[in-house]
């Protein structure tokens, strides 16, 4: 079951080619990493995914109906915004106003959802909290249990592990995991390529304006690769402790 | 929560009770209530129906106009600091309202000030809304709001600037502080249609409002159309505050502080601070109208110098209150 496709995806912004002719297709089960060097379009080609953005070719997601396409993927954007000082649980809670009908309060339903993803996401101690007041790392935790308290078949995240520490990123990532097992999908864009190898089932890899290469971590963390789009070498081992990948050189 | 509605209904409700018995002539305020509503024949029932429930009723009506167009402007933008005069409606309403009283309409027809203010609110959001176009930011509202507000005030400034009539320009400059005396049940009706027409618009703008707490992309892909809450806001802050500001003239800081006082009383959530800052804005004006009356009987003190009087102290309360939580 295709969860989103994408097919021919261009981005034009202000006459800069930002994305051109990119297909995509996410099935069930999968954790997919978006990777590439900073400004080769990962946040536009998702946001362009969920019609945030005015693209040109098809995506499934960006057809629907807002409210049916809310229900059918979650977005977490990059900027960690909270406007206000809300409390953490209220703040999760948002991830339901999909599910909601006009004037519907939030039932015992939505409260549950939201205790599972607070509890998914070890936020239970925090919950009374006020967001604004945790600190940078807690408050990227919150939005992400806000994301999977809207318990969507997808979920596109905009790099949720950036400014985690290693604890949590490791098991943000897990968590990632265990919803790809559970029949969820997930696209997240992630520049730590050593937790990508790891825990991604996919990686897809966007350089000059385009997808070079979609595959499993080994197919397409290649050294060819690694050296024209990230202008790096690296070391990359399938150890009995899984894959470890290091960054070691810039190159070129 | 409950409490906190419980609560400011009460005061609401206490404070509309003695706006109604309050006044000059020297009567019990249970012979006042019975005259209002039964009709005893005697000038008192004139005067209850005529003279002191018009003034309760739009005191209210406005009060809630400003509180919720605050709390709607406020989360709207996400931005404390905004206030329902932000997109320009004040400003253009009060401009149409001087050149009313300037090229004498407003002493000719019997509406003449508040349907040409009316008139100035509409021109100047409509402006506004083309300036700001359909679909931009929230930012280029602001710019668009700030540049008609700017111009509005500064064509006011030129009426008084070349007004010949020593009489006008006073009679401008009284009006422009904002009062509630001598108002009839005609200004009621002229101003409560528009305004409950805006209530409607902005009191459904709850959860969209939650929703835009995470900004406006994370809104977005939740399912909330920016477009149509965009001309929620507005239309909606047009219509009551243009009603408002065309009978009763400019009153300020009501919309900017009572979002602010009540915001941690709701849990910071911007829907529920709606309908709490509906009642707050009723009460502090009521309030503030009483007060009026209280402390200057013979004199003619003007409403908005109350609230500015009142809302700045409270104000900088709130500043000294985030310093301290800041530090």
């Amino acid at each position: 079951m295709s969860l989103l496709r994408l097919s021919d995806i261009s981005v034009t912004l202000r006459q800069r080619t930002v994305l051109e002719r990119v297909s995509l297709e996410i099935g069930a089960g999968e954790l997919v990493g978006l990777i590439g060097a900073n400004g080769a379009g990962k946040t536009t080609l998702m946001r362009a995914a969920l019609g945030l953005i005015p693209a040109q070719g098809d995506s499934s997601l960006a057809q629907m109906a807002p409210r049916a396409r809310a229900k059918a993927a979650a977005w977490l954007p990059q900027a960690r915004e909270v406007s206000w000082p809300v409390d953490v649980e209220t703040l999760v809670t948002l991830g339901r106003i999909p599910h909601l009908g006009t004037g519907q309060p939030v039932g015992e339903m939505d409260r549950a959802a939201a205790e599972r993803a607070l509890d998914r996401m070890g936020l239970k101690e925090l919950r009374a909290r006020t967001v604004t007041r945790l600190s940078g790392g807690e408050q990227a935790r919150v939005l992400i249990a806000r994301v999977l308290a809207q318990e969507t078949p997808l979920i596109l995240a905009d790099e949720p592990i950036a400014g985690l520490d290693p604890a949590h990123q490791i098991s943000t990532m897990r968590i990632f995991r265990e919803l790809a097992a559970e029949g969820h999908s997930v696209l997240v864009s992630i520049h730590d390529l050593g937790l990508a190898a790891r825990h991604c089932t996919r990686l897809v890899l966007l350089g000059g304006h385009a997808k070079v290469a979609d595959g499993v971590p080994r197919q397409v963390l290649t050294p060819d690769n690694l050296r024209d789009h990230f202008g790096i070498c690296a070391h990359f081992e399938e150890t009995a402790q899984g894959p470890i990948f290091q960054a070691t050189e810039v190159v070129g | 929560m409950r409490l906190l509605g419980f609560g400011l209904t009460g005061l609401v409700v206490l404070l509309a009770l003695i706006s109604l018995v309050l006044g000059p002539a020297a009567i019990g305020p249970a012979e006042s209530l019975y005259a209002l509503f039964t009709d005893t024949g005697t000038p008192l029932t004139l005067v209850m129906r005529e003279i002191r429930l018009p003034r309760m009723v739009l005191a209210l009506g406005i009060g809630a106009s400003l509180g919720l167009s605050g709390a709607a402007m406020q989360g709207y933008l996400r931005n404390p600091l905004a206030d329902p005069g932000l997109i320009g409606v004040s400003a253009s309403a009060a401009l149409g309202a001087v050149l009313a009283i300037q090229t004498g309409i407003a002493a000719h027809f019997a509406f003449g000030l508040p349907l040409c203010a009316l008139a100035g609110a509409v021109v100047g959001v409509s402006l506004v809304m083309l300036l700001a176009g359909p679909r931009g930011s929230s930012l280029t509202l602001i710019l668009a709001g700030i540049a008609i507000s700017s111009l509005a005030a500064a064509f006011t400034s030129l009426v008084l600037n070349l007004s010949p009539n020593p009489f006008a320009a006073n009679e401008i400059v009284f009006w422009m502080m904002g009062s509630l005396s001598d108002r009839s049940m005609s200004h009621v009706w002229l101003a409560l249609p528009l305004m409950v027409v805006g209530w409607a618009l902005l009191g459904s703008l709850g959860r969209s409002l939650d929703a835009l707490t995470l900004g406006e992309d994370a809104a977005e892909a939740m399912g909330i159309g920016l477009r149509r809450v965009r001309w929620q806001v507005v239309l909606g802050t047009a219509a009551a505050v243009g009603a408002a500001t065309a009978v009763a003239g400019a009153i300020g800081f009501v919309g900017l502080v009572v979002p602010h006082i009540l915001r941690p009383l709701v849990g910071a959530r911007p829907g529920a601070l709606l309908w709490a800052s509906a009642l707050g804005g009723a009460a502090m004006l009521l309030a503030s109208d009483v007060a009026v009356r209280v402390v200057l009987p013979s004199g003619d003190l003007k409403l908005g110098v109350v609230t500015a009087l009142v809302g700045a102290p409270l104000f900088l309360h709130l500043i000294y209150r985030t310093r301290r939580e800041m530090a």
